[in-house]
């Protein structure tokens, strides 16, 4: 499975989804490889993507998709983080 | 958990706490302006912060208080950098559910690899704690420094 994180630069807050999605994933069992990006990379990457991991800011952004987009509000709170994924991936 | 980690040394010059910010963009700029009285980088990359979130919205407002200031990898920024900015009076960034922002994270990579490197290092520091809290409070530079779990 593949899972985005989406920000502005692709190399900030999307990173801390990325390390934190990992950590998550890991602690559910489920493999996937995690891959942050920013929004000039979304064409490309969104194909083969199940889920997207952002911030309300780039809902807009992504638009019409096949793959979930999860909305994070506290980028440090795990819980949260599991929460949503958990409920996604069903 | 105050620990040693891999983040760039916080020299005196890159902290400034109880600051007064008129808006997010005085904020922003006055981290901007940390991190290159450090060294790390021009004065040119405080702008590239704010236009970072002039164009895509306050979305660096990662956890309620704190604000993960930071622009591109570029000519403006000269190594890895960190400035710590805290607030007097909290400051609204417009974002929908972690206002006001007491503190502002400003970051700076040399290369794109080594910023996603620094964020997840950050990412270690803040998940599930009190950090934002603790740093907010701080009345010293060497009291941000242990809970960063950084040199000076």
């Amino acid at each position: 499975m593949k899972i985005l994180t989406l920000c502005g630069a692709g190399i900030g807050t999307s990173g801390i989804l990325k390390v934190n999605a990992e950590r998550v994933l890991q602690r559910l069992g489920i493999e996937a490889r995690v891959v942050a990006i920013d929004a000039s990379m979304l064409e490309s990457e969104l194909d083969d993507a199940q889920v997207i991991l952002t911030g309300p800011e780039f809902v807009d952004t992504i638009g019409k998709t096949f793959a979930d987009v999860i909305v994070i509000e506290n980028y440090f709170d795990t819980a949260e983080l599991q929460r949503k994924l958990e409920l996604a991936l069903g | 958990m105050d620990q040693e980690t891999d983040l760039p040394a916080l020299p005196d010059e890159a902290v400034v706490l109880a600051a007064r910010a008129r808006d997010w963009r005085d904020a922003v700029e006055l981290a901007g302006r940390a991190l290159a009285a450090s060294g790390a980088t021009d004065a040119g990359y405080a702008t590239d912060m704010v236009r970072m979130i002039e164009k895509h919205g306050p979305y660096v407002v990662v956890a309620p208080g704190l604000a993960l200031a930071h622009a591109r990898p570029g000519s403006a920024v000269r190594r890895d950098g960190l400035a710590i900015v805290t607030l007097a009076e909290p400051v609204p960034f417009g974002h929908p559910y972690n206002d006001p922002v007491r503190v502002v994270l400003a970051l700076a990579g040399a290369s794109s690899a080594r910023h996603l490197q620094l964020v997840a290092e950050i990412a270690n520091i803040f998940n599930d704690s009190d950090a934002v809290e603790r740093i907010a409070e701080a009345e010293t530079p060497d009291a941000v420094r242990a809970i960063l779990g950084v040199a000076a």
